[in-house]
């Protein structure tokens, strides 16, 4: 087997995933979104991986290593995209990626079920002359709705290796990397057959054949595209050489915006469509249509009224079950290792049990009884095709703080965690959207607050208190999302968004998603917890917590009206939220908690800890995503929220409890 | 005199948008003027076949009269976003400064107004949709493009374009025109929505919300806004209803 890697290293994109790997293959993963392009990338890599169904989730880029036969390959996966007009950040940096790091051979998924649009963009590769292999993915749902491929003909037609795949399931997946190397030994890169209006091709023709004077590469039919579209196709020329063929690429445009009466880039992209809708025509065949269930269930789904209620009825009940299961989780652990204390005597063993063997358990019943179970029903949700349906619900209201549907998916993962859901902002391709999204995420309950909310006060006042607290904490984010739209009035036009079939999601891979959060909040989060839980400890245990719990008694104690010893908890709870609950049981010392707070300031508590300060990583993915500035108006913002509210609410609540 | 049937087509026309009939008080009270006058002008306008009129039922416009009726409303809509954006004049102020100023602004000005606020689609005070120009452009990208010739050797459109917004559910429909930016309609263009192409509208949520539509063998979901810049011709039926009254 030939090795023909052509990495070559990153001048200046942070972003893009180097190929550093020297001599081994690279094959990169391109596609639309929803194609099954991440659900492929996790059966070759079995890395684990976050997989979406919704507008450019996969927005970073991942890497994973193939064994082939005995050979290592890299696989990339790269952020799903409709075309490479350079609209978004993710268009940006799949094009940047293809031409700097010039993977080995492009693995391009197309969804069976639509393929015209799909093969808009396949075309585009293929302008661009670049090793593809396509692999036509979801034939089972096509099947279901009658539609058939003719995989030789689609081959033959594109002049590239086309497999069949049903990634679920894992069918074909190995073939497509089999046709990738095959290809690499054997090239097949034949476009006669791929050609536009004779006008348009015409002046493609003249304009290569210009380029092809001179220059030391060959040009594609993709840069000589680019120049009549009135783009900088990244040519090395010298300047002069160059301007005259943008003057005659000029001209060339111009004869065919007064022979088609439309602009140059319309022109370019209807003779794309109708080439793909033509290919369309020859290779699918479609019996009569079936009335699909996907519309029978969008009848509902989309209702709307019978909509709303079916998504409210879904939040609710997975609030429910994850608030249930985790109450079980915590009796099942904390009965365990309550069974095996041993006697406590001496600091050191204090530190050991009441620091170190609690924080850890605590750790256990956030991360089993929380985290994963919400992981499982978040990635099952946006397996299922459900999100986009949810932006559409949602797009009216999300309407009223100047946002659009899409934003609510963010803020929908933000009850999950809110650092996924802050890189999902970047979907929004404005820069204010994104701000407003980012910055109503972060306020967004996640598992882990919603763990304290409900672990605490649903635990020890009550549920009808939880449900409360959650639902100020929803009008809040509401009422903030208005005041920002007041600030920073939307000139968004809304939502360009493409709604998939239903798909019954493969159980491993939603395992799989839900397991790679669950580890790396088990790799980072439980450590933390460990750690600050011992320094706290050790600092009671040598009465060394005084001192800073005095700093902070002004605020805690006088204004908030909390114990003392909360001020730590605020402060380590900046490493990890659901640390707070954690580290209070670990105060309590194994007593219950009503021993050391009363209700009140159980309810207080939790209003600062969701309101105060987003945790230490969600800051991290802030700072990455939208600079040093905003992050600090964020946090200040949140912390100042959070003082003067659970200031007004200890004195307002204080009546009632 | 000419003023005033102008004014009454755009009248009438702001009020038959949501396919009612405009009943005589219905005019008499958004013109300011007596009933008796406003019937008289009625028969004036049927007469001329502007519009189509039944003593009882109230008026509906002809296809000659909705040209007219909607130019205007267009021209008064493009005038306001001007004195807001550009000249900065209150909200309050700007509907009247419009009436008064859109009789005389001329059809080359409006293109040329249009074209320098950069294709606006709504107005400033009541955030009413600005009806699409008459001129035989498929994408404004083509009409800030053109430069040849003078502006009376600009073709019309042959049929009159209405937005998906107004388009019934389940009925297909061909685009024949994108209002907007470059930047939109290269996004509009790289999803499928290329002028020419046919489209069906499934479902429009209520209260302004998105609409979903089929195109290309495959959903979409459109912004409210977004979908009432895309045009398509309107369907014979609607046509000729307006036509019979």
């Amino acid at each position: 087997m030939k090795h023909t890697s052509t990495s070559t290293s990153l001048k200046d994109s942070a972003e893009v995933i180097g190929n550093d790997n020297g001599d081994r293959l690279t094959l990169a993963l391109v596609g639309n979104v929803n194609v099954g392009k991440s659900t492929i990338f996790n059966q070759l890599t079995g890395l684990v991986q976050e997989t979406g169904n919704w507008g450019g989730k996969t927005v970073e880029l991942k890497k994973g290593t193939l064994s082939h036969h005995g050979l290592q390959i890299d696989v990339v996966d790269l952020p799903g995209i409709y075309s490479f007009a350079t609209y978004s950040v993710e268009e940006q940096a799949t094009q940047e990626y293809i031409l700097t790091q010039k993977p080995d051979v492009i693995i391009n998924v197309v969804d069976a079920t639509s393929l015209e649009r799909n093969l808009f963009f396949t075309l585009q590769l293929r302008e661009m002359g670049l090793p593809v292999v396509l692999g036509i993915n979801y034939n089972d749902i096509a099947n279901k709705k009658n539609i058939r491929v003719d995989t030789n003909l689609l081959q033959e037609i594109l002049g590239v290796p086309v497999v069949d795949t049903i990634a679920i399931k894992g069918i074909g997946v190995h073939e497509l990397v089999d046709a990738a190397l095959e290809f690499l030994d054997k090239p097949v890169n034949n476009t006669s057959r791929l050609k536009y209006g004779i006008e348009v091709e015409n002046r493609i023709d003249q304009l290569l054949e210009l380029l092809d004077n001179g220059f030391p590469e060959t040009p594609s039919r993709w840069q000589a595209i680019q120049l009549l579209e009135g783009k900088n196709p990244a040519l090395s020329a010298d300047d002069k050489e160059m301007r005259a063929i943008i003057s005659n690429a000029e001209k060339l445009a111009g004869e065919l915006v007064s022979m088609h009466g439309e602009d140059i880039s319309t022109i370019i992209a209807a003779e794309r469509y109708a080439l793909a809708a033509s290919i369309t025509e020859k290779v699918v065949s479609r019996k009569e249509a079936v009335r699909k269930l996907s519309d029978i269930m969008d009848n509902i789904m989309l209702h709307p009224i019978f909509g709303y209620f079916v998504f409210f009825l879904t939040l609710a009940a997975i609030l429910i079950v994850v608030s249930l299961f985790g109450e079980w989780v915590t009796g099942v652990i904390e009965g365990f290792f309550e069974s095996i204390k041993p006697e406590i005597a001496g600091s050191a063993m204090n530190i050991f049990w009441n620091g170190g063997v609690i924080g850890f358990y605590a750790a256990l019943i956030v991360a089993i009884g929380f985290i994963l179970p919400f992981f499982l029903i978040l990635s099952w949700l946006s397996e299922s095709g459900y999100l986009p349906r949810i932006a559409f619900l949602m797009d009216r209201p999300c309407h009223t703080i100047g946002l659009h549907g899409m934003s609510s998916i963010p803020l929908i993962m933000g009850l999950g965690c809110n650092v996924p859901a802050c890189m999902a902002c970047r979907v929004m391709n404005n820069k204010r959207d994104r701000l407003i999204a980012t910055f109503l995420t972060t306020m967004v309950p996640c598992a882990a607050r919603t763990s304290i909310v409900l672990g605490l006060v649903g635990a020890f006042i009550g549920w009808q208190w939880a449900v409360g607290i959650l639902f100020f904490q929803f009008l809040l984010i509401y009422i903030i999302g208005l005041i920002l739209n007041k600030i920073m009035p939307s000139n968004s036009p809304g939502i360009i968004m493409e709604i998939p079939e239903y798909r019954w999601p493969s159980l491993k891979n939603v395992w799989r998603q839900a397991w790679f959060r669950f580890k790396e909040f088990l790799v980072i989060g439980v450590p933390l917890i460990v750690i600050g839980s011992v320094i706290i400890e050790t600092m009671n245990v040598y009465n060394w917590l005084d001192y800073l719990t005095d700093i902070l008694a002004p605020l805690t104690v006088s204004w908030l009206g909390l114990p003392a010893f909360t001020g730590v908890l605020l402060i380590f709870g900046i490493l990890r939220k659901e640390a707070n609950l954690a580290l209070l049981f670990s105060f309590a010392g194994g007593a219950a908690i009503t021993t050391i707070m009363t209700p009140l300031q159980m309810v207080v508590f939790t209003i600062v800890i969701l309101i105060y300060i987003p945790c230490i990583s969600t800051i991290a993915v802030l700072l990455k995503e939208t600079g040093v500035k905003a992050t600090t108006l964020m946090v200040l913002a949140e912390i100042g929220l959070a003082i003067l509210i659970g200031g007004v609410a200890y004195r307002l609540l204080g009546l009632f409890l | 005199m000419h003023n005033s049937t102008e004014e009454y087509l755009e009248a009438v026309y702001n009020i038959t948008r949501d396919g009612k009939a405009a009943s005589t008080s219905d005019i008499s009270k958004r013109l300011n003027i007596s009933a008796a006058s406003v019937t008289e002008m009625f028969k004036k306008l049927a007469d001329e076949d502007y519009i189509s009129y039944s003593p009882y039922h109230g008026v509906t416009l002809t296809g000659k009269g909705s040209a007219l009726g909607r130019k205007m409303a267009r021209k008064h809509r493009l005038l306001e976003r001007f004195l807001h954006d550009t000249l900065k004049i209150g909200k309050e102020k700007v509907h009247d400064e419009a009436c008064a100023m859109e009789h005389t602004l001329s059809d080359e000005a409006e293109r040329a107004l249009c074209l320098s606020l950069k294709y606006p689609d709504r107005c400033p005070d009541d955030e009413k949709m600005i009806p699409p120009c008459d001129l035989d452009f498929a994408t404004c990208q083509e009409c800030s493009e053109w430069n040849k010739g003078n502006f009376e050797q600009l073709r019309k459109r042959q049929k009159e374009v209405i937005s998906l917004l107004e388009l019934k559910a389940s009925r297909e429909a061909t685009i024949a025109f994108i209002r907007g930016g470059k930047c939109m309609l290269q996004r509009l263009c790289d999803m499928g929505l290329t002028p020419g192409t046919k489209i069906k509208v499934s479902r429009i949520a209520p209260l302004k919300g998105p609409v979903e539509i089929n195109l290309r063998g495959s959903k979409l979901a459109l912004g409210n806004r977004v979908a009432g810049n895309i045009f398509v011709e309107a369907p014979d039926k609607i046509e000729q209803n307006e036509r019979k009254g």
